[in-house]
């Protein structure tokens, strides 16, 4: 069995498990991962650009927002969303995520590094600006209510039932985008990420390359919205904030860039934290900034690099033993 | 061989970690009477957190946490100043610890986010804080378990657009924050004011939180015989000692978080003479706010702000639905009925109900005045009350039907026709 695969069925494995065990614990815990499933598929697509490509987006919540904002509209204003048309709404988010990536796209993709960071920034803001500003479409900073969640078939206001369609979401997501980044243009996205000009000698178109990430991350973080808004069955500024961004970068991070579906590790640590946590002690808070800080001083590659690093810290032990009798030998 | 241990057993691990949580958070036993408290306790909000919880721990500990012989558990969860936490601390509160009553939210848009929860859910929830309008005016309907113990945005300045007419004030400027709450006081304030002949000649409006009015104060229109403004937050900290430094000597006038005491005491003599509006005042001299002043600093070592007195109040009157149930938790609809049915002796004033579910209460003008008040020896920076325009309802003088027929004060709500 390939290393490759035994990860594939480990991840699988755990992900069952966890869907098996969670509607048996709290309403609280149901709630708050189907909220970490709901916000990992926004981490997940920023992995995309931040662990495959080697863009740092701090601007994803836009997206998230567009998304968000979607679906509420359609809900709260002209009430298209409440049955099976909400297949429809959850198409309409990506689609909506993805043209607004296609606009940024264009103006941030002309910087790297540092200045794409800001650019990205500038232009998240301007969305935040436009939901806070734009009162008679967005509600300003009061937000809008879902009053219900949508019904087909199944009814997603019962918890369990929302959980294990977030879940599904979750899962196609997850496979769609470890898909992507196998196959060839998921290499190509990796070579641009270690050495862009190599690829463009190489003859790689890599600003296409690049544009095309950047609007699937878009269509995703869109998909991550629509299911946002329901978690909470609140749209507001709030959600399109800054700290928003910074959340969804620092839960990949936290998980481990470049992995995918540490998008959805970093996501639940940070959401236990931040919502359960939060309702035990009032210094939640420093245990929150000690994890980010102890994880990115040990454990670099994020919570994900855990197995690989128990593995190497073996092999070293394994190796200086070896060193030893080797010593002990010739002496 | 371990590494495939490790592999195999963790997600017996991460199951078996779930199943700890959830004996964990059932473990908690049913109560008597048991209160969530949904305040922001982190963040940029969490002065107004404590000064409101303090508020309601004051009153439970006067009453030894009992009402009419129920046992009180309040339970406070940290909205961390977002709506959507708000909502998922406010399902933890119904689904896990089975509370009767939520109490609180401090922003209007946690108000707008807790209130259909407390439909769904067919919990109680009282807005002790969160003044949004619209949510005991037009949109009440949808929220039949929502009762507030506090005040609409505008209800306060109504009367001090009266106020400032009264002074023979005929052009003021606005600054405020640019937030719906901003909208609302401005609105109310704007639509007394001109209704009785005054001209609001400017609005600006800078970004909520904003720390620095140079770009504003210069544009403020020099005919104007005096300025509103609107902060709230850290922002009253700023707003008044930048204006005067500029070297402007008319009078300023203000919405109540403009001057209240969650800022007052932090304030300096410059703000001297100012004057506000709201329905509660720690310098409010009666005995029974004298009262309630000192034992609160004395407990919490700080003059108790409106946050405070909303609170303690609300708790107060939660203690009366009780005794009048016989100590017994009457259920949603009763609860709010018998609420809304009271008449209360507050700290504040008396306070009673209109039919839509808002209080109805002495509005306070008030002054910024450096004095001594209930026997404290060192002159302090106090809000003197300079009028009282007794039993104010939100819909000031208007009628309740005529003033719903127009829509919720807004950015571009009253029109702002003397602008140039």
């Amino acid at each position: 069995m390939s290393s490759a695969r035994s990860k594939v069925l480990t991840v699988i494995v755990v992900l069952a498990s966890i869907a098996l065990a969670i509607p048996h614990t709290s309403s609280f815990i149901i709630l708050l991962m189907t909220r970490a499933l709901a916000f990992s598929i926004l981490v997940m697509s920023l992995d995309l650009l931040l662990g495959f490509t080697g863009l740092a987006s701090l601007g994803q919540a836009a997206y998230l927002g567009i998304g968000a904002y979607l679906t509420a509209i359609l809900a709260a204003r002209y009430q298209i969303g409440m049955g099976y048309d909400f297949w429809i709404v959850v198409a309409l988010g990506m689609i909506g995520g993805a043209l607004l990536a296609a606009v940024f796209g264009l103006l941030a993709l002309r910087a790297t590094g540092v200045y794409f960071l800001m650019i990205t920034l500038a232009l998240g803001q301007c969305v935040w600006g436009l939901a806070y500003r734009w009162n008679s479409l967005t509600g300003g900073d009061n937000g809008i209510n879902l009053q219900h969640r949508p019904k087909f078939g199944i009814d997603l206001a019962n918890e369990v039932t929302f959980f294990y369609f977030v879940f599904a979401l979750f899962g196609v997501s997850l496979a769609i985008m470890y898909t992507l980044v196998r196959s060839p243009f998921g290499r190509s996205l990796v070579g641009i990420r270690e050495s862009e000009l190599r690829m463009k000698v190489l003859g790689y178109n890599t600003w296409l390359h690049k544009y095309l990430a950047f609007i699937i991350a878009g269509a995703f973080g869109g998909l991550s919205g629509v299911l946002w808004a329901e978690t909470a069955g609140i749209v507001s500024p709030e959600n399109v904030v800054l700290t928003t961004s910074v959340d969804a970068l620092l839960m990949a991070v936290l998980g481990g860039a470049g992995t995918l579906v540490g998008g959805v590790i970093g996501a639940g640590v940070v959401l236990l934290i931040r919502e359960y946590l939060s309702t035990l002690v009032h210094w939640w808070q420093y245990v929150l900034g000690g994890v980010y800080v102890l994880v990115i001083l040990y454990l670099p590659g994020g919570l994900m690099s855990i197995p690989q690093r128990l593995r190497q810290s073996r092999s070293l032990r394994k190796q200086s033993v070896n060193t030893d009798k080797l010593v002990s030998a010739t002496h | 061989m371990t590494g495939n241990l490790v592999r195999r057993a963790s997600p017996m691990l991460a199951g078996a970690g779930f199943v700890l949580a959830a004996l964990l958070t059932q473990a908690a036993a049913q109560e008597d009477l048991r209160i969530g408290i949904i305040a922001p306790m982190t963040g940029p909000f969490a002065q107004v957190g404590t000064d409101k919880t303090n508020g309601f721990k004051m009153y439970l500990d006067q009453t030894n946490s009992t009402f009419a012989g129920a046992k009180v558990t309040p339970i406070i969860e940290d909205s961390q100043g977002k709506p959507d936490t708000a909502v998922t601390k406010a399902r933890k509160l119904i689904l896990e610890d089975h509370v009767q009553l939520l109490v609180g939210g401090v922003l209007a848009p946690e108000g707008y986010a807790l209130a259909p929860v407390s439909t769904a859910e067919k919990t109680v929830y009282i807005a002790s804080v969160p003044a949004a309008d619209d949510l005991t005016q037009r949109q009440l309907g949808s929220y039949p378990y929502f009762i507030r113990s506090s005040w609409t945005s505008s209800q306060p300045n109504h009367p001090l657009g009266q106020w400032a007419c009264d002074q023979g004030y005929k052009k003021i400027a606005v600054v405020a924050a640019d937030y719906a709450f901003g909208y609302e006081s401005v609105g109310g304030f704007q639509k007394a004011f001109e209704d009785c002949g005054g001209k609001i000649i400017q609005k600006m409006w800078p970004p909520l939180g904003a720390k620095d009015f140079g770009p504003y104060i210069p544009q403020i229109k020099p005919d104007a015989d005096a300025v509103y403004s609107l902060m709230v937050g850290p922002m009253p900290l700023q707003f008044p000692k930048q204006l005067r430094d500029s070297g402007y000597t008319k009078a300023i006038i203000g919405g109540g978080t403009s001057y209240d005491e969650s800022v007052l005491p932090f304030m300096g003599d410059e703000v001297i003479g100012d004057v506000s509006s709201l329905q509660y005042s720690a310098g409010l001299d009666t005995p029974q706010n004298a009262a309630f002043v000192k034992s609160f600093r004395a407990k919490y070592g700080k003059v108790p702000s409106y946050f405070s007195e909303s609170n303690y109040t609300t708790a107060m009157m939660i203690d009366m639905v009780m005794k009048d149930s016989g100590g017994k938790f009457p259920g949603p609809e009763v609860f709010i009925a018998k609420m809304q049915a009271l008449k209360v002796d507050a700290p504040r004033g008396p306070v009673s109900f209109d039919d839509m579910r808002n209080p109805i209460q002495d509005i306070y003008i008030k002054k910024v005045e450096k004095t001594t008040m209930f026997g404290y020896d060192k002159p302090e920076l106090w809000n003197v009350v300079i009028k009282t325009y007794p039993a104010v309802s939100q819909f000031w003088t208007y009628g309740k039907d005529k003033f719903l027929q127009q829509p919720v004060y807004s950015r571009d709500f009253p029109p702002c026709k003397y602008c140039e």
